[in-house]
């Protein structure tokens, strides 16, 4: 049993591991981009911001078992194969882009306009602007933004076992409740629930951090918690 | 140093024109410090965010030391390089500061310098030393979120001169700050303004930021500038709304059948008994109603509210009398309309 558990565990963190990384290489451009190109931004386009905004919102609301059955094509041209973790790892990262692609928009258009006024006036240009000011300062809100899509990632990978890609989701499911293995069922429950709260924990410890550099005393990680939590259960379904 | 010609700026909100600039006509001189003051909407903030381009004039040319900005502009809604690089020129500070939060204060000062390109021992050497120059060599490695507002300030001040530019943009830099660190900050722009010969054009609502580090000031109202001048010479224009509101005295007429004047003595003329050589001359009685005498723009200028029996019909001569002593005379009809305090 526990050979087959750490197999579970180690298929999990990597499936979520490489798309978290794909997600947010490809998810904070994106939502830089839309807004940047949003209107009076610094680089207003209506029609490149309705097309990614379009694009970005329905790819979200896809469901993502047919997420996945829809990408097989692009998954072997990709993979060469449409079964196990490699393969898994596609249609995760893509659904994850454009769910991280919103969470980078909203907290990129926290940061004050004022900055960029500031920024603009010493001559900086718009890939000045970013490098120097957006990201830098909604990084707090990109950190935490990370840890959800993480969360939400672990939440969608569950489904990665009807592609034979294993991890937890795959364990409960085929053992708890295809076989009745309540047992091996609530342990993979409370696996999950201890490597969700880790990352979670993690992830606040890192934002708080870079809050409080700023002397400001973040929102303790506790209170977090339970406000992030809720919010990629209701994706995963 | 600063010129604008027909500056004219239109925004369009939901099919409608606000026109927040109608023909600015403004002239800084090189090395002064020239205040716009105005109420709330009267287009202060449009004209100085204007004169870096932050915002693009409908109409209008700007020229800053030489530069036809609105030249370099182009056509396009994005800045070029060469607007870029003349915008490096021109330090601004800001109302609220607009500090990075994720940057030291060293860092901070720094920022327009790694745009600029240079290296990094350039850059601290050179921050360090604006640090020193306004006072905070101690912070460099604090957090803006450790500092007080004037502060701050005072690092927004040091981030807008680390382009070595000639021209200081403040857009209600003291506005939330409070009285005394308010007067704090001016000293030091008045510092600045003398020891690096900085051309500073603030805008404000605060009657005391005029009053206190300007040369020159230009009244703004509904787009338009109003008054503008030196303040010696705002002083002795008659009826000039800005020299009443930089220089206001008290006090209302005690009846109908009364004739309140307004004389403001400058230099000289201070010295002169005038006002009981009025009284023996014509053998009137003369009631003072208020009186100050202050430093405005550096000037020292007197002024004095008096009250004579009769209508101004049967003052005309006493009144010529006054003015032939050199003396500037304003009858108060009305009271003078005030520059109101208006918060932004």
């Amino acid at each position: 049993m526990q050979p087959l558990l750490s197999q579970a565990c180690w298929d999990t963190l990597y499936m979520v591991g490489w798309s978290t990384l794909i997600a947010v290489v490809g998810g904070l451009p994106l939502g830089v981009l839309l807004v940047l190109t949003d209107r009076g931004g610094l680089l207003q386009n209506t029609v490149a911001n309705k097309v990614i905004g379009q694009i970005v919102n329905v790819a979200r609301s896809m469901p993502f078992i047919i997420l996945m059955v829809a990408l097989m094509g692009f998954t072997r041209s990709v993979t060469g194969t449409t079964i196990g973790r490699e393969a898994a790892i596609v249609p995760l990262a893509i659904g994850a882009i454009p769910f991280f692609a919103r969470l980078v928009e909203t907290a990129v258009r926290e940061v004050d306009g004022g900055l960029v006024e500031a920024v603009q006036s010493m001559g900086g240009n718009t890939w000045t602007i970013v490098r120097k000011v957006l990201v830098p300062e909604s990084l707090p809100s990109l950190i935490s933004s990370t840890t959800t899509t993480i969360v939400a990632l672990i939440g969608y990978s569950a489904m990665a076992g009807t592609v034979g890609a294993g991890g937890l989701g795959d364990i409960a499911i085929r053992y708890g409740y295809q076989r009745f293995e309540t047992e091996l069922m609530w342990i993979t429950v409370a696996i999950l629930a201890v490597v969700i709260s880790l990352i979670q924990f993690a992830g606040d410890l890192a934002a708080r951090s870079l809050h409080r550099r700023g002397g400001r005393s973040g929102p303790g990680p506790r209170l977090r918690f339970l406000r992030a939590a809720p919010a990629p259960e209701t994706e995963t379904v | 140093m600063i010129t604008t010609t027909g500056l004219t700026k239109v925004y369009r909100s939901r099919g409608r024109d606000v026109t927040a600039l109608d023909g600015v006509d403004l002239h800084v001189r090189e090395g002064e410090v020239f205040g716009v003051i105005g109420q709330s909407g009267a287009g202060k903030s449009s004209l100085i965010r204007c004169v870096n381009l932050l915002e693009r004039p409908t109409a209008g040319t700007v020229t800053v030391d030489g530069l036809d900005l609105t030249a370099l502009a182009g056509r396009g809604p994005r800045a070029g390089r060469e607007l870029r690089r003349a915008r490096s020129r021109i330090g601004m500070v800001f109302q609220h500061f607009n500090l990075l939060s994720s940057r030291t204060v060293q860092d901070n000062v720094e920022l327009p310098l790694e745009i600029l390109g240079h290296s990094g021992a350039d850059r601290s050497r050179k921050a360090l030393e604006l640090l020193d120059l306004v006072g905070l060599a101690d912070k460099a490695k604090s957090y803006p979120a450790q500092l007080s507002g004037g502060q701050k300030q005072r690092v927004g001040i040091a981030r807008a001169l680390a382009g070595d530019p000639k021209v200081l943009l403040s857009d209600e830099a003291t506005s939330a700050l409070d009285p005394e660190t308010t007067r704090s900050i001016l000293r030091l722009l008045r510092d600045l303004n003398r020891q690096l010969g900085l051309t500073v054009l603030l805008i404000t609502h605060e009657m005391d930021v005029v009053k206190s580090v300007c040369d020159s000031a230009a009244l703004m109202e509904n787009g338009r500038i109003v008054e503008s001048g030196t303040v010696g010479e705002l002083l002795a224009t008659p009826g000039s709304e800005l020299a009443a509101a930089l220089f206001p005295v008290g006090g209302a007429a005690s009846g109908d059948d009364r004739t309140v004047l307004d004389v403001t003595f400058q230099g000289e003329a201070a010295t002169q008994p005038v006002i009981s050589q009025l009284s023996r001359t014509y053998n009137i009685d003369i009631s003072i109603l208020g009186a100050a005498i202050d430093t405005v723009g550096g000037l020292q200028v007197g002024r004095m509210r008096i009250e004579l029996p009769g209508r101004y019909e049967d003052n005309v001569v006493p009144v010529g009398f006054l003015r032939e002593q050199g003396l500037q005379i304003d009858l108060v009809g009305q009271e003078p309309a005030l520059v109101k305090e208006g918060a932004k």
